[in-house]
């Protein structure tokens, strides 16, 4: 009776681990997927044959026992080496070939002194096959294929980390392909954008500008009526001085031709009128002339040229195209306006037009607010509609122009926004609300200076402007 | 006959006198310039019984021209003597409105800008010789 703890492990099921192993060791299914096809049904050879082994074989010698066991380590044994050398591109196989060289080549040099009836002399058989030095060999050709695998090991765990790497790489770049596409896909679509955006703004400014012209033109509109009676006045003077002049000039003739003595004194005075009438056409002339000139720099697009400016014969002269303006359109309107104009008042360098507008706007407004007041209040005789403008030079140098109104007043409410485009307390149709959001432009923006207002409800309104030098 | 003519433009005055110099040298016209509602109020107050025709423009500022006509018919509500002087509006606005708001105030006649001097001329003497007649006839009345 044998006592047996545990059964020598047959080199068959050794043999299908091992090449398990193998399998997944060198990635088989994936780089050699029908070699690991082939090597998947070796348990259809192995398990037949480890069958007939443990039935039938038991009874065998063990000399066959040994030989079949040996034959068939050889054949792993180079089923080994052909897959390891088809495999040979990857270096741990490579390595895994030579670590099992030594064996192979000692079991190779066993089976054909075995096979071969070649008689070699005891040192050679003592050599390969049994004696001390084969035992050595063979020791340490195990220990040659354990480091070898072990080297193989290392060498395919590097591998990996490397794929890996690349692979993480490779991932990072197309992740970075993918942004820097989408980079690309958002610039151009903000490119779009900013054209677009820029598009707009154009049109943007292009409608502001119209809309300061259709303001300038609004305004020009109200004043029409006033300009025609503001020129009319000195055009009827004009004729009228000229008929009167051609009057004295031909009783002048007539007492020359009658070679009457002349009245020397009359002579005089018919002269000194002459002289006076000639200086009334050329004033009144002047004064049709200016009134013109002023509607067509109201209503030209403004050069935006500073030049210096007397603001007291500005202020004047809106002001009254200003009240004529108003005086056309409603008949029964009537104000006192009061001017107080500082006689030493500095030249202010300033875009004449633009100062004029705003001063035009100024006075319509007040003209607006008196009305407005009136209107309210039917049954006050008392109430005197007044505008007035005063000029004064400012002692840190510069001018102020206040324009009051003894008007309705602005409420708390608009007084916020009066100066907010569009803006605006008039009926429908009646005002555009860029009157003073314009003032308030030119004043602060085209000339530094300032635009502010004190008002009462129920008493009146002061704008006061104030330019520096 | 005196005249007032009430107007804010200055020129008027010397306009007035050489139109009418001749009727001023000869006596027929006299003139009296105001140069707004107010001032002519205040004339008329200090000669109010010889004024026989006031001239004024409607548009002025202050005062103007359809309140002054009001506040001569509040103040000489109605003839008899004195007689109110007549009041001729004269306007470069010259709408139906105004003519007919002036009519009804009492405006004796409504001119229109730019004045008809030749016209203007002529109702005034035929006005200066009625004002004589009446004159001649209350003097010789009484």
């Amino acid at each position: 009776m044998k006592l047996i703890i545990f059964p020598p492990i047959p080199s068959i099921l050794v043999s299908l681990f091992v090449f398990l192993a193998l399998r997944h060791f060198l990635e088989l299914p994936e780089r050699a997927p029908r070699l690991n096809g082939l090597l998947k049904y070796l348990w259809a050879v192995a398990l037949p044959l480890l069958l007939v082994m443990e039935t039938v074989g038991s009874r065998w010698e063990t000399d066959t026992h040994l030989l079949i066991d040996a034959v068939y380590v050889g054949l792993m044994v180079l089923l080994a080496g052909v897959v390891l050398t088809r495999m040979r591109a990857l270096q741990p196989a490579r390595t895994l070939l030579l670590a099992l060289a030594p064996f192979a080549l000692q079991a190779l040099a066993k089976f054909i002194l075995f096979v071969l009836p070649i008689e070699v002399g005891p040192s050679v058989s003592e050599l390969i096959l049994y004696g001390k030095p084969a035992d050595l060999f063979w020791f340490f050709s195990i220990v040659w294929l354990v480091v070898g695998a072990l080297v193989a090991y290392k060498q395919q765990t590097l591998l990996q980390q490397q794929r890996l790497e690349r692979e993480v790489e490779a991932r990072i770049q197309v992740r970075n392909q993918e942004l820097e596409q989408l980079v690309e896909e958002r610039t151009a679509s903000l490119t779009r954008q900013t054209g677009e955006l820029r598009e707009t703004l154009e049109e943007l400014r292009i409608t502001q500008d119209q809309l300061i012209q259709s303001e300038k033109m609004a305004s020009l509109g109200e004043l029409t009526a006033g300009i025609a009676h503001e020129i009319q006045n000195p055009l009827n003077f004009v004729t009228n001085f000229a008929d009167v002049s051609t009057e004295l000039l031909s009783e002048l003739r007539e007492k020359q031709q009658k070679r009457t003595t002349l009245d020397a004194e009359l002579e005089e005075e018919l002269l000194t009128d002459l002289e006076q009438n000639l200086s009334k056409i050329t004033h009144h002339g002047h004064r049709a002339a200016s009134i013109v000139r002023g509607m067509l720099e109201h209503s030209r697009a403004s050069t935006g040229e500073r030049l210096p400016t007397d603001l007291n014969l500005l202020a004047d002269e809106y002001l009254r195209l200003a009240y004529h303006g108003l005086r056309a359109k409603n008949k029964t309107f009537n104000a006192t306006l009061l001017t107080d104009f500082a006689p030493d008042l500095p030249l202010i360098e300033a875009v004449g037009p633009d100062v004029g507008r705003v001063l035009l706007n100024l006075f319509t407004n007040a003209f607006y607010a008196v009305q407005k007041r009136r209107e309210q209040l039917p049954a006050q005789p008392d109430y005197v509609p007044t505008v007035s403008v005063r000029t004064r030079a400012l002692p840190e140098g510069g001018v102020e122009i206040r324009v009051r109104d003894n008007g309705t007043g602005i409420p708390e409410a608009a007084r916020q926004k009066i100066f907010q485009p569009f803006f605006t307390t008039k009926p429908a149709g009646e005002g555009t609300g860029l009157g003073l959001s314009l003032s308030y432009d030119i004043i602060t923006k085209g000339h530094n200076g300032t635009l502010s207002l004190e008002t009462e409800e129920g008493q009146g309104t002061e704008f006061v402007i104030k330019l520096p030098n | 006959m005196n005249i007032l003519v009430v107007d804010d433009e200055l020129d008027v005055r010397a306009l007035f006198e050489q139109r009418f110099r001749r009727e001023i040298r000869g006596g027929q016209l006299r003139f009296a310039f105001a140069h707004s509602g107010e001032e002519a109020l205040d004339y008329l107050h200090q000669h109010a019984s010889e004024l026989v025709l006031i001239l004024s423009d409607i548009n002025m500022p202050g005062m103007s021209g359809l309140e002054l006509l009001s506040r001569i018919r509040q103040e000489y509500p109605t003839p008899p003597p004195p007689a109110p002087p007549r009041v001729m509006m004269l306007t470069a606005y010259a709408d139906e409105t105004s003519r007919q708001q002036a009519l009804e105030l009492g405006a004796s006649d409504f001119l229109t800008k730019p004045v008809d001097f030749a016209a203007l001329k002529q109702k005034l003497l035929q006005l200066a010789a009625q004002d004589d007649n009446t004159y001649e006839n209350e003097n010789s009345g009484s």
